[in-house]
């Protein structure tokens, strides 16, 4: 499961170059020094307080006003070779957007930010933009302070929604091929775009009853708005995707029957639906949920507006979740909405190894979460009614690096402890979905079960089945999956058009 | 999205629900279930398909009203549509030749029992179907468990029927009377299925169980569903529903079963005030 290096692709650094020569370009880069445009401060993301915050599941960031975002685009200095774009997933075209905002041409900078990305208002707010773009910025490597290119994007996005008038690119001739979109997450959801825009007849298959796959099932409202996903999704159906959701490829259909159904090509894109758990004692116990189970009863089912909408969640008063990445951080801030008081985090690491987005895990102890850092749980007590009462822990410290690089965590012999806890979301990853790997024997399977591809191309052991996402890289992120989706559609192109690749 | 054909009750508390879903139905197999949202705010919810038809492309349950779901889908009528219909779930039963296998249902399990009774008979074996019932008004479908069985035997609490005696009582005596049997599967409440497991566990007669434990998803995403077996963790959903209830950890099936018996409560009283008064 490793990651291409960034670079740039030839034909990417013409169209780049193409865009650096235009004469407004040349004429903006003129109109303010450099010196002038270092002097102006990173524009900080308005954010709900957190007093206020941590009780609802309103949106946390309110995003960029206009002249904040301009000043924010004149920060960038229009390099020649624009480090951003290397560590950009979807290649977009990262000066010519910003560029175009700072000329205040918001409907241009649109079109430019389509160009390459179907789903810019969902990437503007879940992308970990601080490990990706922005850490290739030339302006961070001058003064530690990158150009904030996540808060543009979600800025140009949200201007494209709230214009009402959602700019829908012109799709391209029918090729009378049709291609099977099975998952409708980020990934699934930018093969769908590409795919079309190219063309080719789309149907995404999806299992739940509202598309969007962890977007609409993991990443909360108050990071994601449904209402953005579901803007998003409409887009795609204005494209020209058709959706055919509570259809579970593998059960509903094999994958061999919607070949015989005169799918031409296929994208598999089902995510890391397998929970894992720590097989521990007293796992089982009411009240110890997966992220996944906790985290789908809340968003997708809508579990925070219980009795209003009928699915349950246990809220409880004292909360533990365990595990440190960005699902985690989502859990614990969901149940300190929901009112535990404490909701602590019980990682077996210490801060520097978490593996969530610095954003989340400041947003968390904003809103007074407890961190319990180097820390594991060993076993879960019940009370006589099978519900989780208390759980029992074991302090670590940092040993060797471990295969990830990160310090291994080692026991404290005799540290053992035993805290009270009604509530306890396991949050230590996901691996692969195995159903459609179980319902099309034909599927090469890794050993974490995950589908097996060509990583120049995304194809899966069969001819004409690409895949991408979680399904192959096991728990990654949102934009690394877009990023296969994207390449995957390519892909998909150059094979219904040669008839292989 | 799939539109009711037929929605009617079939005793008192226990509904008949037959939809048109052509993709379901031209999958379905004995044992695999569904997974039913009412409405927009309802919840989704596990339903054994007891039986379907690939021609017409129908696709029937049969749901007991326990909580705010199943009261609502008790209330729909034959022409609406139901949002969420989605299928079929779940590994299908294990058919095969074993010789006499006694079929034992109760409640929703009548009707569940029925097409693994009818795949059974089929596949050679005898087919000896056993139902409990409360009381003798309460037992459906009588016509078609004879047509698949090769007896059936029904306990309920008044004269009617042959015996009184709850059903693993009769499965323990069955045992004895029978040369052999080679195979015991229940479906019906936890309770039932529990105590056929206990029946048959001293004779050593593969008793196979079909879960029912809480749903969201279907498809193993989630692990509400998760029970023990053996002493390993499964997934109802995906890896049963039905297991060897001899290896089931029962106590904990039983206490995940009531996870959010007060809410349940609370979601009915809100529902019904909403709508009744």
């Amino acid at each position: 499961m490793t990651d291409k290096k960034p670079e740039i692709a030839p034909e990417l650094k013409m169209r780049l170059k193409a865009g650096y020569d235009r004469d407004w370009r040349k004429e903006l880069r003129k109109s303010v020094p450099i010196k002038e445009r270092m002097k102006i401060p990173r524009q900080k993301m308005p954010e709900r307080e957190a007093g206020e915050r941590n009780r609802d599941f309103g949106e946390v960031n309110r995003g960029l006003d206009l002249e904040a975002a301009v000043r924010e685009a004149q920060r960038c200095w229009d390099c020649a070779n624009p480090g951003c774009v290397a560590g950009c997933p979807v290649s977009i075209d990262i000066p010519s957007f910003i560029k175009l905002i700072e000329k205040r041409d918001l409907a241009g900078s649109v079109r430019k930010i389509k160009e390459t990305n179907s789903l810019p208002a969902i990437c503007g707010r879940v992308c970990p933009q601080e490990i990706q773009c922005e850490a290739l910025c030339n302006l961070k490597k001058a003064t530690g302070v990158p150009v904030a290119i996540g808060n543009l994007e979600r800025f140009i996005s949200d201007f494209d929604r709230s214009e009402g008038t959602v700019f829908v690119p012109e799709p391209g001739r029918p090729t009378g091929k049709k291609v099977a979109v099975i998952g409708a997450g980020p990934a699934g959801l930018t093969a769908a775009g590409e795919l079309v825009k190219r063309g080719h007849g789309v149907t995404i298959f999806e299992a739940l009853h509202i598309p969007g796959g962890v977007l609409v099932y993991g990443i909360p409202e108050f990071r994601l708005p449904k209402s953005i996903l579901k803007a998003e999704v409409d887009y795609l159906q204005k494209l020209g995707v058709e959706l055919r959701l509570n259809f579970v490829v593998g059960k509903t259909a094999t994958l061999e029957e919607l070949k015989k159904d005169g799918y031409d090509a296929f994208f598999i894109g089902t995510g890391a639906g397998l929970p894992n758990f720590m097989r521990i004692p007293g796992e089982n116990l009411v009240g110890v949920y997966s992220a996944n189970e906790y985290l789908t009863r809340v968003n997708l089912m809508r579990a925070y507006d219980f009795p209003a909408y009928d699915t349950p969640v246990i809220r409880g008063r004292r909360a533990a979740v365990i595990g440190g990445g960005n699902v985690a951080m989502d859990s614990v801030r969901t149940a300190k909405r929901l009112g535990a008081n404490p909701a602590a985090i019980i990682y077996r690491r210490s801060r520097r190894e978490m593996p969530a987005r610095e954003e989340e895990i400041k947003h968390a102890e904003e809103e007074g979460i407890e961190f319990h850092l180097l820390t594991t749980p060993i076993r879960y007590l019940g009370d006589e009614n099978g519900r989780v009462r208390a759980m029992e822990c074991l302090k670590m410290e940092l040993g060797e690096p471990d295969s990830s690089g990160r310090r291994k965590p080692v026991p404290v012999p005799g540290s053992e402890f035993v805290t009270e806890v009604d509530l306890v979301v396991v949050a230590i990853g996901q691996s692969p979905n195995p159903l459609m790997a179980q319902t099309t024997p034909d599927l090469r399977v890794g050993k974490w079960g995950n589908l097996e591809v060509d990583w120049k191309t995304m194809g899966t052991s069969m001819p004409g089945v690409f895949a991408g996402g979680d399904i192959v890289r096991g728990g990654a992120t949102v934009i690394l999956a877009m990023g296969d989706g994207r390449l995957a559609a390519e892909e998909i192109d150059h094979f219904l058009r040669n008839g292989h690749r | 999205m799939a539109k009711i054909l037929r929605r009617e009750r079939l005793v008192p508390n226990i509904h008949l629900l037959e939809v048109h879903a052509p993709e379901v139905a031209r999958k379905s197999r004995p044992g695999q279930f569904v997974i039913v949202m009412p409405d927009e705010r309802g919840e989704r919810i596990p339903l054994t398909i007891a039986d379907w038809d690939a021609k017409r492309g129908t696709v029937t349950s049969v749901f007991m009203l326990v909580g705010t779901s199943t009261q609502k889908l008790s209330l729909l009528q034959s022409g609406d549509e139901i949002p969420v219909y989605v299928g079929p779930l779940g590994r299908p039963s294990e058919i095969r030749n074993f010789g006499t296998v006694v079929c034992a249902g109760g409640c929703f399990g009548i009707a569940a029992i029925y097409p693994i009774a009818r795949a059974l008979k089929q596949a050679g074996n005898r087919v000896l179907t056993l139902i409990d019932v409360k009381a003798s008004y309460l037992f459906y479908w009588e016509d078609k468990l004879k047509e698949t069985s090769d007896a059936v035997f029904v306990s309920a609490r008044d004269k009617r029927y042959n015996s009184k005696e709850y059903v693993p009582y009769k499965l323990d005596t069955l045992l004895k009377d029978e040369k052999t049997v080679d195979r015991v599967v229940a479906i019906g409440c936890t309770y039932l299925m529990y105590a056929c497991a206990e029946a048959t566990r001293a004779a050593g007669v593969k008793t196979m169980v079909s879960l029912n434990p809480i749903m969201v998803d279907g498809t193993g995403m989630c692990g509400a569903c998760r029970v023990t077996v053996d002493g390993k963790t499964k997934f109802a959903c995906v890896d049963g529903p039905d297991f060897d209830g001899h290896a089931v950890d029962w106590q904990e099936l039983f206490s995940r079963r009531k996870s959010y018996f007060d809410d349940e409560v609370k979601s009915l009283c809100a529902w019904e005030r909403e709508r009744f008064s």
